[in-house]
């Protein structure tokens, strides 16, 4: 069975990758110190995580007992209506690969990116630039993150990315106060971000896509066709809606939802609101 | 109708991670690394890399390929990364495997390695000979499925073109992938049994010489037969006074042609079957074949008619003779005027030889065409029109496999490429069935920053280096890629 693969990328960030993980890791302070322990807790995260594979996949399930496993599930059980583990499950490894980092070495700011979720470190008065691009290369918008804020967790979720998604944004992101948590928020709202039964959007069953996927029979969008500006609009506000909603539960920071060319920014929580570009 | 019942293809589970995934048969795993292969695990073939500066050796650290490899990594050796074993991003949309960045020259370029899954593709095949492989527009089949056909006759050359989306995608299953199957045999260097409707049984093999009808070509002509009489009449003239040289496109007779009046030789009243074209050059002499010059001539008398009694004389010499000079006989007339098999001189043979000797030798060129102006570009940017312009406009330099590619004109990017320049085994298949082929577009760092390329997901060249990469020498006919963009852009406009 492979190892997990290390390669040093330019300005000195650490590329690791394992299964399908790719993890992109940027350390000011100990580098060296910080990088080995990343790679030495990323070697058994995917065991951990399959030990329990199927308990992640289900909705409203027994507490796992891994400490990655338990960060998507607790990440997953805030939230109502559908969701399981496996929604967090990016953010909940970048965050655990983070916590390893900071444990072995002393470190002013870092950051692992695990296909754009990403856990953040911040300390005294390092800053993380945060900026968004759509689908077209289009500037999105821009953020500064400095230690005051509560941020430390930020996912992106959407048509562009790699997992199936219910709602045809075609991105949505999260700041919240951890990875996971973004990441399962950022996954529902994108999801919330839909029309009923409108012919331009296509979708199948999910097992007919991906059978190991925790989704099951329910249907995911594959394509999504010609949209009035109505209907963009109608679409978002379903997503706000829900966004809203974590809102009120306290779950998110700030959120950011594009669809052609229409965005919707939520400021929540005295966070600064995603600035256009 | 009969009901066949379904059989539903083995998943395999893969074992090259903990997340063992079962893969069905012509799909990859969560990781896109490993993939189902006809019932086994294949990891994606090895990033092939280029290395430039230093002897490299051929490396693959894998099963019956390993060879010795002394560890040694690129030390300072320049390197291009090629799309050979890059693996694809699907859907299109997500940015290509490798988006490469390194500096060359003080230049910060960019190197988009993707493998492109073509179903617009095909190859044009050119085959060095003169012997009839079947007429323009008749059918070549492999195992009785058509996969293309004959196209024009060239200078001492047959074109096929196969492939192409009809065959592969348009028509039966079976069609497509018995097509699928010789194109990538084909592009990737082995031998393919080919029949031509109404015509030969051709074997192809790129950078080997054609076998037809069971007989391997050897020699591709010198030029028509007129050609040869042009060429070699001065050396002739001296020691024979008529020579033919048998060929089906036009055979030439010494005598009557220019070359032969301008060396004052005397008409010799030999004559030939045929349709004259102008003094000295004739048409359709015989049947298009397999025998002498691409005729279906075996004996060569058979072409002759009577000559005529008031030119020719007894004791004439006659030298007859192919386009390749690998077939001839020496005559003489007897007192009836009739050719009767003589004694050649050794000088008259040496000429003969010597048609022979300019002769080059018969070849298969295999040329890859395929459209990446598709959906492929959106892996290379969110823009793809702006990929497009930027080839046309110079600024990108397009290769397959490190080998420079010859891009059309008009819309898309379609291009041609020999395979013989390409590393071996650079395509692939999928089931759909397609040809997947390796495609690499160099560009300058700002460049690429302005047709909307894939930023972020530039990585440096020493990241894709690793243990797994299979190395390659440069092919010593192909320019660099970064030092031929670069040569490119500065020359444009």
């Amino acid at each position: 069975m492979m190892q997990v693969q290390g390669a040093l990328l330019s300005r000195g960030r650490l590329h690791l990758q394992h299964g399908p993980i790719d993890l992109v890791i940027g350390v000011d302070g100990a580098r060296d110190i910080a990088f080995d322990g990343a790679e030495t807790r990323l070697n058994t995260v995917l065991a951990e995580l399959m030990n329990e594979i199927d308990l992640l996949r289900l909705c409203d399930g027994p507490a796992p007992k891994g400490a990655v496993a338990r960060k998507m599930w607790e990440a997953a059980q805030a939230h109502e209506g559908f969701v399981t583990p496996m929604a967090g499950v990016a953010g909940a490894v970048a965050e655990t690969v983070l916590d390893a980092m900071l444990h072995t070495a002393d470190v002013k700011r870092a950051y692992v990116n695990n296909g754009g979720d990403i856990a953040l470190h911040l300390s005294g008065d390092a800053t993380f630039n945060v900026a968004m691009a759509g689908l077209g290369g289009a500037a999105l918008g821009k953020i500064t993150l400095d230690a005051q804020s509560k941020v430390r967790g930020i996912a992106t979720s959407g048509q562009g990315g790699r997992s199936l998604s219910f709602g045809i944004a075609e991105s949505v992101t999260v700041l919240a106060e951890t990875a996971s948590v973004a990441d399962v928020a950022a996954t529902l709202i994108a999801g919330a971000v839909d029309l009923s039964n409108h012919r331009s959007i296509r979708r199948v069953s999910a097992q007919d896509i991906r059978e190991d996927a925790d989704l099951g029979s329910r249907e995911v969008v594959v394509s999504v066709g010609e949209l009035n500006v109505q209907e963009i609009d109608r679409a978002l506000q379903n997503g706000v809606q829900r966004a809203r909603h974590m809102q009120s539960q306290g779950l998110i920071q700030a959120a950011s939802l594009h669809l052609r060319g229409q965005s919707r920014q939520i400021e929540l929580n005295s966070e600064k609101v995603l600035e256009h570009a | 109708m009969i009901e066949t019942a379904r059989v539903k293809p083995e998943k395999i589970r893969c074992d090259a991670c903990p997340v063992m995934c079962f893969i069905a048969e012509g799909k990859a795993g969560a990781c896109d690394r490993y993939a189902n292969h006809a019932g086994e695990l294949v990891r994606l073939d090895p990033l092939t890399v280029i290395e430039r500066g230093a002897p490299a050796v051929a490396f693959l650290d894998q099963g019956e390929n390993a060879q010795d490899w002394d560890g040694d990594i690129l030390q300072g050796k320049r390197t291009f990364v090629t799309a050979v074993g890059a693996g694809t991003t699907y859907p299109d949309y997500k940015p290509a495997p490798f988006i490469v960045s390194q500096e060359v020259d003080g230049a910060d370029m960019v190197t988009v390695v993707t493998e492109g899954i073509y179903s617009y593709c095909g190859v044009k095949v050119k085959i060095d000979t003169d012997r009839f492989i079947g007429h323009e527009r008749a059918v070549v089949r492999v195992k009785g499925e058509a996969i293309g056909h004959v196209m024009t006759s060239e200078y001492g050359s047959k074109m096929l073109s196969l492939g192409g989306v009809e065959h592969l995608t348009g028509s039966t299953k079976a069609e497509g992938r018995v097509t699928c199957d010789a194109l990538m045999n084909l592009c990737n260097r082995e031998a393919v049994t080919l029949q031509v409707d109404d015509g030969a049984e051709v074997v192809v093999q790129a950078g080997h010489a054609p076998i037809i009808n069971d007989v391997r070509e050897k020699l591709m002509r010198v030029g028509c037969g007129s050609a040869a009489i042009g060429m070699f009449a001065k050396q002739w003239e001296p020691h024979v006074d008529e020579v033919i040289v048998v060929d089906d496109h036009i055979t030439g007779v010494l005598t009557e042609h220019e070359a032969g009046k301008q060396l004052d030789m005397r008409p010799s009243g030999i004559k030939i079957q045929g349709r004259r074209s102008t003094p000295g050059r004739y048409f359709q002499v015989a049947e298009p074949g397999t025998g002498w010059g691409g005729t279906d001539v075996e004996d060569p008398l058979t072409i002759l008619k009577p000559a005529d009694a008031k030119k020719a004389w007894a004791g004439l010499r006659l030298l007859m003779v192919s386009t390749t000079g690998e077939q001839w006989a020496y005559y003489e007339l007897d007192e009836d005027l009739v050719p009767q098999p003589a004694e050649i001189s050794e000088t008259l043979r040496i000429s003969a030889d010597r048609i022979a000797e300019n002769c080059e030798p018969s070849l298969c060129s295999v040329l890859f065409m395929g459209g990446a102006g598709g959906s492929l570009r959106a892996g290379v940017t969110e823009n793809p029109v702006r990929l497009t312009r930027s080839v046309k406009d110079a600024l990108t330099y397009v290769s397959c496999g490190g080998a420079e590619a010859y891009v059309w004109p008009g819309g898309g990017i379609t291009v041609m490429v020999d395979v013989m320049e390409m590393p071996t085994n650079s395509f692939g298949y999928v089931p759909t069935p397609a040809l997947v082929a390796p495609i690499e577009f160099t560009m300058r760092r700002e460049d690429y920053d302005a047709l909307g390329g894939h930023m972020e997901h530039i990585k440096d060249v020493s990241s894709v280096l690793t243990s797994e990469v299979r190395k390659v020498e440069p092919v010593a006919t192909q320019p660099d890629p970064h030092q031929a963009q670069r040569n490119k852009r500065e020359g444009r406009g």
